[in-house]
């Protein structure tokens, strides 16, 4: 049964990615990557995953919509008619997805438990995790104590990222500051 | 038979690919920027469901403990992931950010005429 509701949610997703790669306006496609994002938080409760669907809802569809929204705000919300080829591109897509079709083949199949993915480390976050965090929730407990520089060396690249906005966009409002330095002497003259 | 229940049993990363050569696509055919940051945050979506899919095992559970349950999904590739969206999103908006200069100086966010108008200068 959770295969089914899977298949029929990938397709979706399926569905609209085509409809992002044919669509000109900007705004659509934005407006097409939120439902995606919305989507693939749905596709991921199907597959256990409840705390990642959480932040892919609320990051994916929503901070990242917003963010897109507001560069389309200050830029233009329309692609040109491309005069360069799909040849390229095509044939580029094509090999990778033959290669990647062809890696498939020996993958073990989807939701068995014999596989060696779960036979690693996994039994041994979820029988001890409790005992040895004190947390129910497993994902937590990795997140911020098993794995926990991981998650320092992730905000170390959010900081990073932060910081490079910032560095690049107080250029923009120096400039603008200049523009009304140039306009007030001209009112003061009037 | 089992030709089709190979494909029900791989279904999920046949659609991966899907995305994941979309996005690529995307990224190599769209000569606007910001359509290619789209199709950037598409290939990096699809590598999230990569991981997610071997982590599940049918008839398991959310890897939150109770009692009640016996089985749980593998709960490591939900915390890499839980990462890598966030990750995302910094280096995404960093990405936006650079548009929105390279839009202040040459006026338009389109690949070909910003090399025309370097070619100019």
């Amino acid at each position: 049964m959770e295969a089914y509701i899977l298949m029929a949610l990938l397709a979706l997703l399926a569905a609209i990615t085509i409809a992002i790669v044919f669509q000109r306006s900007l705004f659509a496609v934005v407006i097409l990557a939120g439902i995606y994002s919305f989507l693939m938080a749905t596709v991921m409760i199907v597959l256990d995953a409840v705390d990642v669907a959480m932040t892919e809802a609320s990051v994916g569809a929503g901070i990242s919509t917003v963010v897109f929204l507001a560069t389309l705000h200050l830029t233009r919300a329309r692609e040109y008619p491309r005069p360069r080829s799909v040849m390229l591109p095509l044939f580029v897509s094509s090999v990778v997805a033959a290669v990647l079709v062809w890696g498939t083949f020996e993958l073990p199949r989807f939701g068995a438990a014999e596989t060696p993915i779960h036979q690693h480390i996994a039994p041994h976050y979820l029988k001890e995790a409790k005992r040895e965090t004190g947390v129910p929730n497993v994902v937590t407990a990795v997140l911020a104590d098993y794995r926990s520089f991981d998650t320092l060396g992730e905000t170390t690249v959010i900081f990073t990222g932060g910081i490079g906005i910032l560095v690049l966009l107080r250029g923009r409002r120096r400039k603008r500051g200049e523009d009304k330095d140039a306009v007030d002497p001209g009112v003061r003259d009037a | 038979m089992s030709l089709a229940s190979d494909f029900v049993s791989h279904h999920n990363y046949f659609v991966t690919i899907l995305l994941m050569v979309s996005g690529l696509y995307i990224v190599i055919a769209s000569g606007n920027m910001i359509k290619k940051l789209v199709g950037l945050s598409l290939f990096q979506t699809s590598v999230y469901l990569l991981y997610l899919t071997p982590a599940k095992i049918v008839g398991g559970t959310a890897p939150v403990l109770d009692d009640k349950f016996a089985v749980y999904s593998n709960p490591l590739p939900h915390a890499l992931i839980l990462t890598a969206i966030v990750v995302g999103i910094a280096t995404i908006s960093l990405g936006l950010a650079i548009v929105t200069r390279i839009y202040e100086v040459y006026g338009t966010i389109e690949e070909d005429e910003i090399f025309s108008s370097d070619g100019e200068i």
